[in-house]
């Protein structure tokens, strides 16, 4: 059964500890940015190294959250999450560029790539994206109703299993190649960077990068109060029947296609507001965002920390991050090795992941 | 044709089919039994690429009546389920639901809405899920995302839930996970889920099969309790079962109907004897 895994989890630590461990980790979420803006010379300053990685990886758990949701527990696996995440990011992106204003250096209205293309106007889809609440709303809205669209064609036609794995993947592959074009106008594979403000304050000053850390915790916080809510539900159960018997939930009368629709819509924005947080806090945002690899590699976020839990997917976004920042400067080449065999070993002895170990752990003791 | 399922076990193929039949709502209110019939199938083709499956199958159902469905393995039995409750479209022929629903131009979600349940030949419950929550999700209520996203049990629902687990026999096991159930308990629950959408006509494939004679027996006497009440139709190869229930059996060999009495009649029929001992 996978719906009471953190139920377990709390029951073998006990309600007390669980909820010492929670606050625990809520209270040093809080603290590091907060440490970040002691002098340097303190000596329990947080350098905006460690802030950045660590806010990336709450960027990333939130997304394996959202991946949970609509994999763990509604059965459908994407392997194009990536795209929605970094749709969100370039939403965030073209404000962060349209802020530069004429310090760039080109010194002009337009975004440098645009000069160096020899454009003299914005293209029309550019338009509104100097106002913060504009492209706040596109963050929303571009992954929102693509997912929609692609989600509406696909359940309506009843398209499930490897097939569906295989068509998101196929999408935010199509994606990546167009925006590796020049043409598109979103900067081609250098994608967006060097940016200098946004709201106005500088974008590398350490009290800009402490709030965009609070905004990406309390995303997170938000994120995993509503899938609480949302998976203890009726919905919720209704989304594991969809996954477990979905022809038993049809002959009980229930239409399976709204309910994977709002779920997938729901996901996809989640990850589209994370990729806005992220893009600031890392400095840059291209295509390679949206390569085939990226997506695939939050899935196996999901499965090493446990599908169909909500803590597992953000034990293993973390893990897994933590890991590969050390690896990508310790043993670059044998990374994809690593992840690879992790993959293979989690999917062979321990199904329900990380979360699987600990609750038995947990129940033996 | 489209069959969207694998037919015995209620299992999804990956790749289907586009989605097929008008989702407008139905109001099962305007069920209309007038000239006594609550299903009535007329002349049913499906075809497996170029073997049919049903050949010009002609049935009716009368409304209050248990109606046992008999014949040798893979003489479509099943596919005539699948066509009647949406999962199967038919290559030709009707199937009428009282005398104005056509339930070949509706999907799965709105048959079972305006009344007909369905018990696949393969038990299948929500395994994650514990047996209260199993009948929970197949009680007769609005089943948009909406309603779901809000629903708090009332307490007429939960009455009618220790109602249904107390028919079923599973009160003490009404905290358990339904995957943890025998496979008797997972056809009753599978049942009882079928009560709880409180639908007209019921569709029952091979209820008894893997129960032990004691379950079985209970069981004919709770498909005794349910006839006059629903209309049913149970397909059957326990002929002891089917003695126990039935009044009128039909015999269905090579997709379409070989016979219709008593179980004595059909029995002594020599075609019947011969579809079965032929093989
Ligand atoms: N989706 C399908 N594709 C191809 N052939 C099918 C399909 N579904 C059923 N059939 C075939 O149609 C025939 C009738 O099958 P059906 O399952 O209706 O038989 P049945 O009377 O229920 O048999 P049983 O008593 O074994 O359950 C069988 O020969 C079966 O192989
Ligand atoms: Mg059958």
């Amino acid at each position: 059964m996978h719906q009471p895994y953190s139920q377990r989890l709390i029951g073998a630590l006990g309600p007390a500890q669980a909820r010492l461990l929670g606050g625990l980790a809520l209270a040093s979420l809080v603290a590091l940015p907060i440490m970040h803006l002691l002098p340097e010379s303190h000596a329990l300053h947080v350098s905006a190294y460690t802030l950045t990685l660590a806010g990336k990886i709450l960027c990333y758990a939130i997304v394996a959250l959202a991946m949970d949701l609509v994999w763990g527990y509604t059965g459908l696996l994407s392997l194009g999450h990536g795209l929605f995440f970094a749709l969100g990011g370039y939403g965030m992106g073209m404000y962060l560029m349209r802020q530069i204003g004429r310090d760039g250096n080109y010194q002009s209205d337009l975004p440098d790539f645009m000069v160096f293309l020899d454009w003299k106007t914005l293209p029309w889809y550019w338009q509104g994206t100097d106002s913060f609440v504009w492209s706040m709303l596109l963050v929303v809205l571009v992954p929102g109703l693509l997912a929609l669209g692609f989600g509406w064609l696909a359940f309506r036609s009843r398209i499930k299993g490897v097939y569906f794995s295989i068509m998101t993947q196929a999408l935010t592959f199509a994606a990546m190649l167009l925006f590796f074009r020049n043409e598109t106008g979103f900067g081609g594979n250098n994608g967006f960077t060097d940016f200098k403000r946004i709201l106005g304050f500088p974008v590398a000053a350490p009290a800009t990068r402490a709030v965009l850390f609070l905004l990406t915790v309390l995303l997170l916080v938000l994120a995993l109060y509503g899938g609480w809510k949302l998976t203890r539900s009726k919905f919720g159960r209704i989304l594991t029947a969809v996954r477990d018997a979905e022809s038993r939930l049809m002959f009980c009368g229930y239409n399976p296609l709204g309910y994977k629709l709002f779920i997938w819509v729901l996901s996809a924005v989640i990850c589209g507001v994370a990729g806005a947080l992220y893009v600031p806090q890392v400095g840059i945002i291209n295509p390679s965002e949206m390569s085939p690899g990226n997506s695939i590699e939050i899935a196996i976020w999901v499965a090493v920390g446990g599908r169909g839990t909500l803590i597992g997917p953000l034990l293993g976004a973390g893990l897994i991050n933590l890991a590969k920042s050390w690896f990508t400067v310790a043993f670059p080449e044998y990374w994809l090795f690593f992840l690879g065999f992790l993959f293979i070993a989690v999917t062979l002895f321990l199904p329900r992941g990380v979360m699987g170990l600990l609750t038995r752990k947990g129940a033996s003791t | 044709m489209s069959p969207r399922t694998d037919a015995a076990t209620g299992e999804d193929f990956g790749w289907e089919g586009e989605a097929t039949g008008l989702a407008r709502p139905v109001d099962a209110s305007q069920l209309d039994t007038r000239h006594g019939d609550i299903l009535y199938l007329d002349d049913i083709t499906v075809s497996f690429d170029g073997f049919r499956a049903l050949n010009k199958l002609t049935l009716d159902i009368a409304v209050g009546e248990l109606r046992c469905i008999i014949g040798p393995n893979g003489a479509g039995k099943t596919t005539m389920m699948d066509v009647i409750t949406g999962k199967t479209r038919p290559d030709a022929g009707t199937a009428f639901f009282g005398q104005t629903i056509d339930l070949t131009r509706l999907n799965e979600p709105t048959i079972a809405q305006i009344g007909i349940g369905r018990k696949f030949q393969k038990p299948t419950v929500f395994e994650a899920m514990t047996v209260a929550e199993n009948l929970e999700i197949a009680l007769k209520t609005d089943k948009s995302v909406w309603a779901s996203l809000r629903a708090r049990l009332s307490g007429q629902q939960r009455d009618r839930i220790d109602e249904l687990l107390g028919l079923i026999r599973l009160g003490e096991q009404r905290q358990r996970e339904a995957g943890l159930l025998s496979h008797g308990q997972k056809q009753w629950l599978e049942i009882g889920m079928l009560l709880a959408q409180e639908p007209k006509l019921l569709l029952l494939d091979e209820p008894v099969a893997g129960m032990t004679d004691a379950e079985t027996e209970k069981t004919a006497e709770l498909l005794l309790t349910l006839k006059g009440k629903h209309s049913l139709m149970v397909v059957e190869h326990d002929m002891a079962f089917v003695g126990a229930i039935a009044e009128k059996v039909t015999v269905l060999a090579e997709g379409s109907v070989l016979a219709e009495g008593s179980l004595a009649q059909v029995q002594a029929d020599e075609r019947v004897i011969e579809v079965y001992l032929g093989r």
